[in-house]
């Protein structure tokens, strides 16, 4: 059998509001699943269900086969690192205390890696993500918004993850910066028959990306 | 200073027209402990009323900071020189990079220049609810305590919020609320000139040209935007005049269909490549270091039009829309 990231009956609620109603999706390795629907269908939330962050109220995840009990730190960081998540604000997902060089480098210090590996790994990143030497050492507030971007898609890939999940992550690029991400992606999708969920309004984009798009209508009960 | 800059500009057809916005020169460094970044460069550009100028170009390029230097808005760590003058329909020409603080924050900014800024999440006053915000934005630019309840709901929906969602604080709105909120706060005070940075950020395809329906709307009926985005489609759908910027300068400023259309600047052209519905082709190479800019033309290392005459500097751009700063323009004979 091969691999896959799969979403099985998924229900989630916020207050008394049910945004997702019994939704399936599968990634499957090595392909591209483009998620589209309206503002607040349910998008994102299935994209944290999916990147392990967030219990649904039922339904539950499987990765390459296996039932997963729970969420975050309650799977062994073997599990956990299967999977990486990119958003939409690289402002609301670093720390400003950190250089970008330390915000690469995090999840490789979180799970023990010797600081000069975990050093050598976060430039090779960066480089291939299109940072100059020189915004490795600013902390957020002196990069832009873009260049900021760069550094938290060098970051998901750190683990070497078998599902990267997209969730509007190029939206605030410049189509220049937007192709070389997703350039970046591709090409480490290919070497790593990585599966890559992709959720965008950009229809351009999603035609362009990916390879099989599902639609999440209001309420959230996906067609496929 | 020993320059007054013009009042009026000779457009492409001729006309005289007072401008609104008179950028001179205006040049932005950094100092950080062992560099110095470049992130605005020698830039000339003229905003007349009615106008929606789209700046666009690469990530990193300098968009951000350019409106910031007009509010006086960077950190402490920045240089500021060259000219920038604002003329009010009403009332006196201000000189945004010399009248000081205490006349920015009073009679500029907000009031004759708006900003709606590019991190919303992080503009908003965590404990005050949106509703809050807006009738206190208002009620500092004359309206009466009455008159600022409806002016907010008109306000809301305006920008395409629901006036309900007015009442929540802002951890309880989404990016796209959010976003939203900034916007019908910048548009509170009217202002003639409106600075919008990544305004559609966060939202879906209806609600960003609604967003870009309204900035369009403004100059339609006389007031102007200078609207920063990455998204070239949003500029193409609504802008006058559109801007390049690449590494802190602008190289190419035209009438936006004849951008599309016929780029001249190779670093232009590079960029409409990338999109998605053309060739998605990034453009090759990395972006420049801003700490490390050589003398010549800053696209050379990516440029494959790039000769020995391309490490002087490219003349300088006229102040109006038209041409490219570049040795070796796209459509002219080589
Ligand atoms: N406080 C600061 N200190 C040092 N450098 C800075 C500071 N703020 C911004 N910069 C640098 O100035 C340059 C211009 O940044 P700016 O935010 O204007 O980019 P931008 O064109 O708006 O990019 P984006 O499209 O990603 O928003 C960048 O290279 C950035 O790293
Ligand atoms: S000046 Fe030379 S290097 Fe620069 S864009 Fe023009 S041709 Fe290319
Ligand atoms: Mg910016």
């Amino acid at each position: 059998m091969t691999g896959a990231l799969v979403a099985h009956q998924i229900t989630v609620r916020y207050d008394r509001q049910r945004v997702l109603d019994r939704v399936d999706l599968r990634i499957a390795a090595g392909e591209t699943v483009g998620l589209r629907g309206p503002s607040g269908s349910g998008k994102s939330t299935l994209a944290r269900v999916l990147a392990l962050l967030r219990a649904p109220d039922s339904g539950h995840v499987t990765l390459d086969g296996q039932r997963l009990p729970g969420v975050r730190h309650r799977l062994p960081a073997a599990v956990r690192t299967r999977v990486a998540i990119l958003f939409q604000s690289p402002r609301a997902a670093t720390d400003p205390r950190l250089s970008l060089a330390d915000v690469i480098a995090e999840p490789l210090r979180a799970t023990g890696t010797p600081r000069e590996r975990a050093r050598a790994r976060a430039s090779e990143l960066a480089d291939l993500v299109g940072l100059t030497p020189d915004l490795l050492a600013r902390r957020p507030h002196a990069v832009s918004d873009g260049q900021l971007q760069r550094a938290c898609l060098a970051r998901a890939l750190v683990h070497r993850p078998a599902y990267l999940l997209c969730d509007e992550a190029t939206a605030m690029l410049d189509a220049s910066t937007q192709a070389h991400l997703a350039a970046v992606v591709t090409d480490y999708q290919r070497r790593h028959g990585a599966g890559v969920l992709l959720v965008t309004h950009d229809a351009s984009l999603m035609a362009r990306w990916a390879t099989r798009v599902v639609e999440l209508p209001a309420g959230g009960r996906p067609t496929d | 200073m020993t320059t007054t800059a013009p009042a009026t500009t000779t457009t492409a057809h001729g006309e005289h027209r007072p401008t609104l916005l008179d950028v001179d020169g205006l040049t932005v460094r950094f100092r950080l402990r062992e560099t110095v970044v470049h992130a605005v460069t020698d830039l000339r550009l003229t905003v007349r009323p009615g106008e929606l100028l789209a700046v666009v170009g690469e990530s990193g390029c300098g968009k951000s900071v350019l409106a910031h230097a007009l509010l006086g808005l960077l950190p402490g760590n920045a240089t500021v020189t060259g000219q920038a003058r604002l003329h009010p329909p009403a009332g006196e020409p201000v000189d945004l990079l010399g009248c000081g603080e205490r006349r920015l924050a009073r009679q500029v900014r907000g009031r004759a220049l708006g900003l709606v800024p590019q991190s919303p999440a992080t503009a908003l006053t965590p404990v005050r609810t949106g509703r809050r915000l807006l009738e206190e934005t208002l009620r500092a630019h004359d309206h009466s305590r009455r008159d600022a309840a409806t002016a907010a709901d008109r306000l809301a929906v305006d920008v395409g919020l629901d006036p309900a969602d007015l009442d929540r604080y802002p951890h309880e709105l989404s990016g796209g609320m959010a976003q939203r909120l900034v916007t019908a706060l910048a548009l509170a005070p009217d202002p003639p000139l409106l600075l919008a940075d990544e305004p559609t950020t966060g939202l879906d395809r209806p609600l960003v040209d609604h967003t870009l329906d309204l900035l369009r709307r403004r100059c339609d009926t006389g007031a102007a935007v200078l609207l920063i985005t990455h998204d070239l489609a949003a500029a193409r759908r609504v802008a006058d005049t559109v801007a390049v910027m690449y590494a802190s300068r602008l190289v190419e400023h035209r009438p936006t269909e004849a951008l599309f259309d016929t780029p001249i600047h190779p670093y232009t052209a590079g960029l409409l490549d990338a999109l998605p519905e053309r060739a998605f082709r990034p453009v090759p190479g990395h972006p420049p270091m801003l700490t490390d800019l050589p003398p010549g033309c800053a696209f050379a290392p990516r440029c494959d039009r790039a000769t020995d005459i391309c490490r002087t500097p490219p003349p300088p751009m006229p102040h109006g829309p038209g041409r490219a700063a570049c040795h070796h323009p796209l459509g002219a004979s080589a």
